[in-house]
């Protein structure tokens, strides 16, 4: 917010100068100011992220080792992949739920305002540490987001310690954001608004919140166990010493499979706000959506040796963990059957808000299909490990988690800034985005089945078309997102005022706030119909 | 900064510091995971783990001719400087049938080594039929520089090995003690527990 802005609407009282100007910042216990760094800075790690994701695809641009050493390359793949996971899509959807949660229930503010602004100043530390590696002697780590042990135990560069710290760090951060987000949803809605009557996108926060609060200590505890077998003579993941390297795929899958659904449940609320926005139409199935989110969040807990299928685990295990796996295509079914069945005899208007919706509903379920694709055990095999795997979880983090979040700064951005973004670059960004990125991910996918293994600087020749192709997408893409910065900072200054509704079909308490809202946004309970 | 002003009674209070207990909750669990682990793969004769202290079935007489064969295996990790083979890779028992075998073991180093061998049994689900009434595994071995011995296993097949059965591969791997830095910590081949 700028000084106009904040004057204007009883602002932050902060000291004249660049001091007062850091400190308003660094103290802030405002959801929205909170909310605004969360959004700065996964915007900034997609970037740094990002760049790693261009240096991968111009070395694949062709065969054989022409940019950097295989050594690079696999820091490269394992930071790209740490980076957008806990870098930019888990704070960017933290920061939505600072801004949008309390508006939505109709707070004043969050009800740990104190909490907030310390989970999210950890973070900038966690990624400075992180990305910091890449700078120290031995280089990054390099064994792959997963960081399976021995990999990263025995075999892991020194660096691997700060690693395991900067993750202790997220997972706090993130801890006490769920935690706060709980208690703001539970604690301070208004009187009059029950529960189911909640808007989706709250739902959806609440149940991912949940599903942090479960998991993150998981994963704070696997590398806490790595560190002592790195250092302090524990053999947890060291076979000599009575341990078991498996035992680290079990805990970490464990973590990481409720982990995906923490990346898009969020992503989901957003598209739930949305299409019926531009279809003019409430939300079909509300209810169901809602069952249909917590059924997701549950199964979650039991699927995740799908990750594991050749380690050798027993044939009951393998049948066990297909059908639950399977079994999550029904509520997801349900969701992806509610929002068309919404668009269906709506009067539909495609903003780009929408636009990003609809290639979101299209392109997460063409993300969804390879997933149940490697979910059959005995296919799995062939696919394992494989450039397919690649493809279906770009699908459903790039063309799912991230379009979700351009689709949400899209709409709620008249809100949040009180001026209109420039249609026409939406649109650009939109198109070109859509374009780029099933050019890059789409032949993966042929070329997973043709049997290119992931996390290699060099392949065989027959690969060389579909990957120069993949690497001219991804370079599109790359270039793509500077549109989308460019139009959030100058019709920051230069776009045109929203109104308070912004668009014609809004809904829900957020829009019943003026663009831009008051620095609190709700002093007094709103009557909710 | 005016802060509004939210109402906090004491009942809120106390749920925010419930949700505090759920993360430190979780977090022993994810230790808690590592015995729960072991039980599982033990219990179930899952993963190909198999006893690492002697189990000697009560009733051991030859009760079906099934023919049995069992494939030895011997792995070096890290380029350990000793020599580790069994000296016969492959036999054929019956069920409950006792058989003694031996893995022959060198070491080729300038200095007294000690090493722990970790049996795994291929495939997993026969793990736990496959009993051990003694075996190297059970302890650690020491072998002075250039000094070579045979290390004993006196095994047999549980009965009550599933039908569809018919190989199955004991592999050992031997581990330098020297490069584990707590050594005494362990018991067995696998976690004390
Ligand atoms: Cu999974």
């Amino acid at each position: 917010m700028t000084e106009a802005v904040v004057h204007a609407h009883h602002g932050p009282d902060r000291r004249p100068g660049i001091i007062g100007w850091i400190a308003r910042w660094l103290f802030t216990t405002n959801h929205k100011d909170i909310g605004t760094l969360y959004l700065v800075m996964s915007c900034f790690m997609f970037f740094v992220a990002g760049a790693m994701a261009m240096v991968i695809r111009a070395e694949l641009w062709i065969p054989g080792l022409q940019i950097v050493n295989p050594h690079f390359f696999n820091q490269m793949t394992t930071l790209h992949g740490l980076i957008m996971v806990f870098g930019v899509i888990m704070p960017a959807t933290v920061g939505f739920a600072n801004w949008m949660v309390p508006m939505m229930i109709g707070a004043p503010d969050m009800a740990l305002p104190r909490l907030n602004n310390l989970s999210f100043w950890i973070l900038p530390f966690a990624f400075t540490l992180l990305t910091s590696t890449l700078f120290m002697k031995g280089g990054a780590p390099d064994f792959g987001w997963t960081f399976y042990a021995p990999l990263s135990s025995t075999y892991g560069p020194p660096s691997t310690d700060f690693f395991i710290f900067s993750v202790h760090m997220m997972g706090m951060s993130s801890i006490l954001g769920s935690l706060n987000i709980i208690v703001t949803i539970l604690n301070l809605r208004a009187p009059s608004m029950k529960m189911m009557k909640m808007p989706i996108f709250v739902w959806t926060w609440l149940i991912t919140a949940f599903l942090l609060l479960a998991v993150m200590p998981i994963l704070a505890g696997a590398v806490t166990m790595l560190l002592t077998d790195r250092h302090f003579g524990t053999s947890f993941f060291n076979a000599a010493g009575g341990g078991d390297p498996l035992l680290f795929q079990h805990i970490f899958w464990f973590f990481g499979h409720p982990e995906v659904y923490i990346l898009i449940l969020p992503a989901f609320g957003i598209v739930s706000e949305v299409v019926p926005t531009f279809s003019r139409k409430p939300l079909f199935g509300r209810n169901m959506m809602i069952y249909a989110t917590i059924c997701i969040a549950v199964l979650s807990f039991l699927v995740w040796a799908h990750h594991m299928f050749t380690t050798g685990i027993t044939l009951s295990a393998e049948l066990f963990f297909m059908y639950v796996t399977m079994l999550v295509a029904v509520p997801t079914g349900v969701k992806v059957f509610n929002w068309v069945s919404t668009m269906y005899k709506g009067s539909l208007t495609f903003e780009t808000p929408m636009l990003f919706a609809l290639a979101f509903i299209v392109l997460f379920t063409i993300g969804g299909f390879s997933g149940l694709m490697l979910a059959i055990a005995p296919a799995d095999f062939q696919y394992q490990d494989t450039y397919f795997v690649v493809a279906h979880f770009h699908y459903v983090l790039v063309s799912g988690s991230l379009f979700a979040l351009f689709t949400g700064v899209y709409y709620w951005y008249p809100k949040w800034t009180g001026r209109m973004y420039n249609e026409a670059l939406g649109k650009w960004h939109f198109w070109l985005s859509l374009i780029s990125m099933n050019v890059t991910f789409f032949p993966m996918h042929f070329l997973g089945l043709a049997g290119m293994p992931r996390r290699i600087p060099d392949y065989a020749l027959q690969f060389a078309d579909f990957n120069w192709i993949a690497s001219l997408g991804a370079f599109v893409f790359g270039i793509t997102q500077l549109i989308f910065v460019f139009n959030l900072i100058y019709s920051r200054y230069k776009g045109k005022q929203a109104t308070m509704e912004v668009w014609e079909g809004s809904h829900g308490l957020e829009w019943t706030l003026p663009s831009p809202p008051p620095y609190h946004s709700f002093e007094t309970p709103p009557e909710v119909k | 900064m005016k802060e509004p002003e939210v109402k906090t009674p004491r009942r809120r209070n106390k749920f925010t510091y419930v949700l505090f207990i759920v993360p430190f909750l979780m977090f022993g669990f994810c230790f808690a995971l590592v015995p729960l682990y072991n039980v599982f793969c033990s219990a179930f004769g899952i993963n190909g783990k198999t006893n690492t202290t002697s189990i000697r079935k009560a009733d051991t007489a030859i009760s079906d001719n099934r023919n049995i064969t069992i494939q030895f295996l011997a792995t070096n990790n890290e380029k350990l400087p000793w020599s580790f083979k069994p000296n016969k890779v492959e036999l054929t028992l019956h069920p409950g049938e006792n058989k003694r075998v031996t893995y022959y073991a060198k070491n080729n180093s300038d200095h007294t080594m000690t090493i722990q061998a970790i049996p795994s049994v291929s495939p997993g689900n026969a793990a736990k039929y496959l009993l051990k009434t003694e075996c190297f595994c059970f302890t650690q071995q020491t072998l002075g520089a250039h000094k070579s011995m045979d290390m004993p296993i006196l095994f047999h097949i549980d009965p009550d090995l599933p039908k569809n059965i018919h190989v199955i591969t004991l592999s050992y791997t031997i581990f330098d003690l020297a490069k584990l830095k707590n050594p005494t910590a362990r018991k067995g081949g696998r976690i004390t527990r």
